[in-house]
């Protein structure tokens, strides 16, 4: 399956994460919202014009921007 | 165990942000405390005293952070609070046991004797969460509550385990290795049930949504000016107006009669008579006026806008507009949470410039803030203008409004392009919808109108007071000669309008009131308004400014001010 990163998912696709780039500062701050890699993560919506990417991971929902967004890899479920 | 030989001195609440330690702070000690469901609610500490065993102890409530390696000021505060602490009362949201045991794990770390509240487990049922509490406490080795801030349910508890806390020995681990021991722990004590989604959870996930979020966002924006004009209206048409024109007009007409009209003390406190009547809208008496402005054509407003934002607050639907008007946002140097203190600003400008702090650059935080003190009119001044141009039919209103917020677009934009530095992403927790409590909601609303009056009222007396003394003695005329040239020139205002912007600096409300008796033209009222709004934010919005961002920025800010205001009143007065 090929990776995508949160920009490229549908809303309403899940997946599970597979890398995260940005360095540990980034990766950290992400994980301590819950969000890290190998987590079951749902796209709850997509905005036009490169705008936030809002995602549910758990019961936790975060919203990203866009820069951040595109540095979460992930691998998404088959429909 | 917990026979620590220093007495315990002091006690900090620190936990991620929107757990509900606020909440627990007030259960804990009765001080009253702004709470909300939102992260940030809480951006400085807030101190008291309670009593255990017999001794005092300080408790401090701590800005929420998810980590011991602060991103933002609020953050950095509770940090630095650490250092000095006897005891920790660890917040964890029950409902979100994994990724709160992050901090507890840093927290550990530190060697401070520690206690732990599983806080919001009166909502573990209804989310098909079971965690076994003792099970927690062995593989923590500190003492864990189930406790509901809400409810109060387990707070005595909490109290008693205060002096059972104890230290626990765990060297400081790597980042991963912390992961890996949450793992292990929650998949031994927590177990969660499959259910169905609920009514809220499906409107959780639809306002956050790239299509139906927006079809929310403008229902909620709808609703909430029907329901803020109706119950602003309603108390003053049907409650205070007949109030203050049966019961409070009679016992003024006897004063009036007794202080014989133009004698200096009448038309200090009765003002002048209007074709031989006391007109609580122009007389300008420091009994007349001055009461009618803040508690008749202010004060309903300021209570129906406070009851909606403290719904909103609490509801959990704030975050969710700030994501949908991230985008706008960008445009103007911020991104969306920059929302929160804006919407806060609409009440009074001081807790919007305060709240400020949840965001991460100096850059952000001055463009939020000169943006909050130009172009966010406080609630006081938007029921004034309402109450001063309504009568001339809605449109004119709208027509204030529409200029400040072209104003407010082209200045954050104009911010955005010339302030050096680039605007940080959006990064943002939101919280589940929660239906508020009634009981703290009604006492959020009735502090903060508690905190408008004791503010307003002597500033509004004491204004009328000085103009109409300063009337008497002719320095009035005096002071309106001068200045008066440049504002006829430059707004087509009388030179008595001058007061208006004086007494602004001091009080919006008030110094808008003082435009009724002038006789203006709709055009002057208008741009007045506007000019009002965008000219000298009030000086405690002055203060607070200089305090959060220091003299040089409120300099630059001042100046941004006056230029833009000279431009645009005298934009609309060339217009119109």
């Amino acid at each position: 399956m090929k990776r995508i990163s949160l920009i490229k998912m549908k809303a309403r696709q899940t997946g599970t994460i597979l890398e995260i780039e940005g360095g540990s500062a980034f990766e950290k701050r992400l994980a301590a919202m819950g969000i890290s890699i190998g987590k079951h993560v749902t796209k709850l919506s997509a905005f036009v014009m490169r705008g936030p990417v809002a995602i549910k991971v758990g019961r936790t929902v975060v919203a990203l921007g866009y820069g951040m967004a595109s540095k979460v890899w992930v691998i998404p479920n088959k429909k | 165990m917990g026979n620590s030989e220093q007495k315990i001195k002091k006690i900090a609440l620190i936990g991620n942000p929107n757990v509900g330690k606020s909440v627990l702070f007030s259960r804990l000690t009765g001080v009253r405390v702004l709470v909300s469901n939102y992260p940030g609610t809480t951006v400085e500490f807030l101190k008291s005293k309670i009593t255990i065993d017999g001794d005092e102890v300080e408790i401090v409530d701590l800005p929420g952070t998810y980590s011991l390696e602060p991103n933002v000021p609020a953050e950095e505060v509770a940090v630095k609070m650490l250092t000095d602490v006897d005891l920790i009362i660890n917040v964890i949201d029950a409902t979100n046991l994994e990724r709160n045991l992050y901090l507890t794990m840093e927290l550990l770390e530190t060697k401070h004797p520690m206690i732990i509240a599983l806080n919001m487990s009166d909502e573990l049922k209804h989310r098909g969460i079971s965690i076994n509490k003792d099970d927690l406490e062995k593989l923590l080795g500190v003492k864990v509550t189930l406790t509901s801030g809400i409810t109060g349910v387990g707070i005595k508890q909490l109290k008693e385990n205060i002096n059972k806390a104890n230290p626990v020995n765990v060297a400081t681990r790597t980042h991963q290795q912390r992961w890996i021991e949450i793992g292990t722990i929650v998949d031994k004590i927590q177990r969660l049930s499959h259910r169905h989604h609920t009514f809220l959870e499906i409107l959780e996930d639809a306002s956050v949504n790239h299509w139906w979020g927006f079809v929310i966002a403008v229902g909620a924006i709808f609703i909430s000016f029907k329901v803020v004009r109706f119950i602003g209206e309603g108390l003053i048409n049907y409650v205070l107006d007949p109030f203050f024109n049966s019961i409070y007009l009679p016992f003024l007409e006897y004063l009036s009669g007794l202080l014989n009209s133009g004698s200096f003390l009448h038309s200090i406190l009765i003002g002048h008579l209007i074709e031989g009547k006391i007109d609580f809208q122009q007389s300008m008496g420091v009994l007349t006026t001055a009461p009618y402005v803040e508690l008749v054509m202010v004060f309903p407003y300021v209570l129906a806008f406070y009851l909606l934002l403290s719904f909103l607050e609490d509801s959990g639907y704030i975050p969710r507009l700030a994501l949908l008007l991230d985008n706008i946002m960008h445009k103007l140097g911020l991104h969306g949470f920059a929302i929160i203190p804006v919407l806060l600003g609409f009440g009074c400008n001081v807790p919007g410039i305060l709240g400020t702090r949840i965001l991460e650059s100096k850059r952000e935080r001055f463009i939020a803030s000169t943006l909050i003190s130009i172009g966010i009119p406080c609630a006081a001044l938007q029921a004034m203008i309402v109450g001063i141009l309504g009568g001339f039919g809605g449109r004119y209103v709208a027509l204030v409004y529409a200029v400040l917020f072209i104003v407010w677009l082209f200045l954050g934009a104009a911010m955005n392009y010339f302030l050096k530095g680039y605007s940080p992403e959006l990064f943002l927790e939101i919280p589940p919808y929660r239906m508020p409590s009634l009981k703290l909601l009604l006492k959020k609303v009735f502090y903060r109108i508690r905190g408008f009056i004791i503010e307003a009222m002597p500033v509004v007396l004491a204004s009328v007071l000085v103009i109409n003394v300063l009337q008497q003695i002719h320095l009035f005329e005096f002071i309106s000669g001068l200045f008066g040239p440049v504002l006829s020139f430059v707004f087509g205002l009388p030179k008595e309008a001058i007061w208006v912007l004086i007494v602004g600096i001091l009080r919006k409300d008030i110094a808008a009131g003082m435009l009724i008796p002038l006789d203006l033209t709709i055009k002057q009222l208008v741009i007045a308004c506007v000019v009002l709004s965008m000219s000298f934010p009030c000086i405690a919005t002055f203060v607070i400014f200089m305090k959060e961002l220091g003299m040089k920025r409120l300099i630059q800010a001042t100046m941004i001010m006056l230029a833009i205001t000279m431009l645009v009143g005298g934009a609309l007065n060339m217009m119109m």
